[in-house]
């Protein structure tokens, strides 16, 4: 088992070094760096931005080209939360909390570089763990039928819409009105037109690129217009020697490192726990362990390695699922899923044998893609400097047309420019009144395979609806639902009484910066 | 809208929103044939799914009720003129898309969303334009080769 895997990402080597898919993988991880660093503007509208890219690509650097994105433009965040206290993507709202002050005490080179050094390590551990833990997934999911695969997939949802920040009813609330999405267009049982309102087309469902830009990039454009305000860089300037850290300094961040990229790992494993809440956690440990807590929010190291350390093995994990049932994590993954569903791949276990250059070639390609990122951004560092003082009022014209065109792009028509428009306004619309809008990207990529699954499971058993608690790995599923209904009831009553009482409500380390960041992920 | 500082306002409406489109959906369903469990028509999904929309606005509007009141929250003056100029700027392209060209269109967006931030002045913007249809030539015309044309007159 062992031997195979190893010989496979030999493969994956040979797949992700050659020189076409090297070229799409450096591109995607300088252009996701470039658009991380730019204020306001996370993986997700990097990666819906420069989805339309990928349509003319073989399905394999497409998918090398958006993992690079992806993880390019997770680091490109850091670089703005520690040296300008601007967290343009809410995981790293918590890498402000003390990568800012060690700026400020002159150390922001430290902590980008041990930033560096936390991501790859923990990218490595995640591929490390993808690797042996993806065909044995795979190999248990061959047993899946329609039942477990609702199941399956009722849980991801669960998962998604209630672990993440905010109040689960909203996120249950959400991720129903994504399903609802997804139900638009033709139904492939009866070829009835569903909810097309005489537009001819919509038969073919709602574009994916138009409904994550309008959420993600027009949404968010909406509710930032003459409320971003330029921020000075000066005092900031970062040289090279700088990121070096020193014997001392590796040696203090070793271990949270570790334990952070051990929190990404576990959470990464639980489908539908976002980001955010992974990087908190990791942070809120280490300040709980540490002998001097009183250093955090003060610039401790611990607190900067922690959380990205965390992240990024969490990144790497969460494409298990994805690529190995067909089941995304969250709102990056299930655009990653919509990519491949366009490039006529269908995710699931048949993936890894049917397509095995693409599986093992992006897993090789994660390691090729964090080396350039480190090589990358040794020297481009002042470049990204510069380019965190853009301000928000020249740079969001220019993403706007970047939408308009993208979408335009994607089928070569007008509708949906006018459907990202409308779905802008409804993101925008959503995010006032404290609404994530996350859920409803993951509801509207798997509303299809749920109601597909649905459908089929009760054909099968008849209409008997006990089917999906009698068959055992069903049953493990829906017990985890159950469970994780129930908990979700109980920790809301507990908070309910404690405030009653007046007592203390448990909380998260508060963040002030966090109230200006909308609730993305 | 000065209502809306207030979080039990605010849920009232969310929850509001949620039961409408809810129930519209439910009705929406239940026009297609909804069938039986075993054999699901087209309308039983969208149906069922309205239905445990609209319960969790119910559940919304009944917590808002009942939630201890918090403090209200700083709300920010309305931003009329980046919205409008926003939104503006994404129907334009399509409408002078559709009818001037790419080029046209191009520009149009860029200097109307431009438009929307009260520190970018008129000149700012004419440049902010001019410099996105110069890029939009050289990436999307001449690398990328999308299919939309310079300019056009009268539709097409």
């Amino acid at each position: 088992m062992i031997e195979k895997s190893l010989l496979d990402l030999w493969y994956g080597f040979g797949v992700a070094l050659q020189l076409h898919n090297l070229m799409w993988s450096f591109f995607g991880v300088l252009v996701g760096n470039l658009i991380g660093v730019l204020p306001g503007m996370g993986a997700l509208t990097a990666i819906s931005m420069l989805l339309p890219l990928t349509y003319t690509l073989h399905p394999v650097p497409a998918i090398l080209m958006l993992a690079g994105i992806f993880y390019g433009s997770q680091y490109g965040g850091a670089i703005g939360a520690i040296l300008l206290n601007m967290p343009s993507h809410p995981p790293h709202a918590v890498t402000c909390l003390d990568g800012y002050p060690m700026t400020k005490q002159g150390k922001g080179g430290t902590a980008l570089g041990i930033t560096m050094i936390a991501s790859f390590f923990a990218a490595s551990f995640g591929i490390i763990v993808m690797i042996f833990a993806s065909p044995a997934l795979v190999a248990v999911a061959f047993k899946f039928g329609p039942t477990e695969m609702f199941s399956i997939m009722l849980l991801g949802l669960l998962a998604g819409a209630t672990m993440a920040r905010g109040s689960p009813i909203k996120g249950v609330a959400m991720t129903t009105v994504g399903l609802l999405i997804g139900v638009v267009g033709t139904d492939v049982n009866s070829g009835v037109q569903r909810f097309t309102f005489g537009f001819p087309e919509l038969s073919d469902r709602v574009e994916l690129v138009a409904l994550a830009m309008g959420l993600f990039g027009i949404g968010d454009f909406l509710l930032s217009v003459n409320r971003m305000h330029f921020i000075s860089t000066t005092g900031t300037k970062v040289r090279l020697r700088d990121m070096r850290p020193s014997k001392a300094e590796l040696k203090q961040s070793f271990m949270p490192m570790l334990r952070g990229t051990l929190i990404g790992t576990l959470f990464g494993a639980m489908p539908g726990t976002g980001p955010t809440i992974t990087t908190f956690i990791a942070y809120a440990v280490e300040r709980r362990i540490s002998k001097t807590p009183e250093r955090f929010g003060h610039g401790a190291l611990e607190g900067v390695a922690a959380p990205e350390a965390s992240s990024h093995s969490k990144t790497q994990v969460d494409f298990i699922p994805t690529m190995s049932i067909g089941i995304p994590g969250d709102a990056v993954m299930a655009l990653l899923l919509g990519a491949l569903i366009i490039q006529g791949i269908q995710p699931g276990p048949q993936l890894i044998s049917e397509h095995p250059d693409l599986f093992w070639g992006l897993i090789a390609s994660f390691w090729v893609g964090n080396v350039l990122l480190v090589i990358l951004n040794v020297p481009m560092i002042g470049v990204w400097v510069k380019l965190l003082a853009v301000p928000f009022r020249y740079m969001y014209p220019c993403a706007l047309f970047f939408i308009a065109i993208g979408v335009y792009s994607t089928n070569n028509s007008l509708f949906d420019v006018y459907e990202v428009l409308v779905f802008g306004v409804v993101g925008a619309v959503l995010l006032a009144l404290d609404f994530p809008v996350a859920p409803i990207l993951l509801g509207y990529v798997l509303g299809p395979l749920v109601e597909e699954n649905f459908r089929r499971a009760l054909l099968l058993s008849r209409g008997d609806m006990s089917v999906f608690v009698e068959r055992p790995i069903s049953a493990v599923f829906i017990t985890i639902c159950t469970l994780l209904v129930a908990g979700q009831l109980f920790f809301a009553a507990r908070a309910a009484l404690r405030k009653r009482r007046g007592g203390p409500v448990a909380q998260l380390p508060p963040l002030a910066a966090m109230h200006e960041v909308p609730d993305l992920d | 809208m000065q209502a809306l500082s207030h979080k039990r306002v605010r849920e009232t409406v969310g929850g509001a929103l949620m039961l409408l489109i809810g129930i519209g959906s439910a009705w929406g369903g239940s026009r297609y044939s909804i069938g039986t469990l075993s054999r699901m028509g087209p309308g039983f999904f969208p149906l069922a799914l309205g239905v445990i929309l609209a319960l969790t606005g119910v559940v919304l509007i009944v917590l808002a009720q009942v939630a201890a009141p918090e403090a209200p929250r700083q709300l920010l003056p309305p931003e009329w003129r980046g919205w409008l100029c926003i939104v503006l700027a994404v129907i334009a392209f399509g409408v002078i898309g559709r009818y001037g060209g790419l080029v046209p269109a191009t520009f149009a967006t860029v200097f109307i969303s431009a438009l929307g931030e009260r520190q970018n002045t008129l000149k700012s913007a004419v440049l902010l334009g001019l410099l996105m249809v110069a890029f939009c030539l050289l990436v999307f015309i001449w690398g990328l080769q999308i299919q939309f044309p310079l300019f056009t007159w009268g539709g097409r």
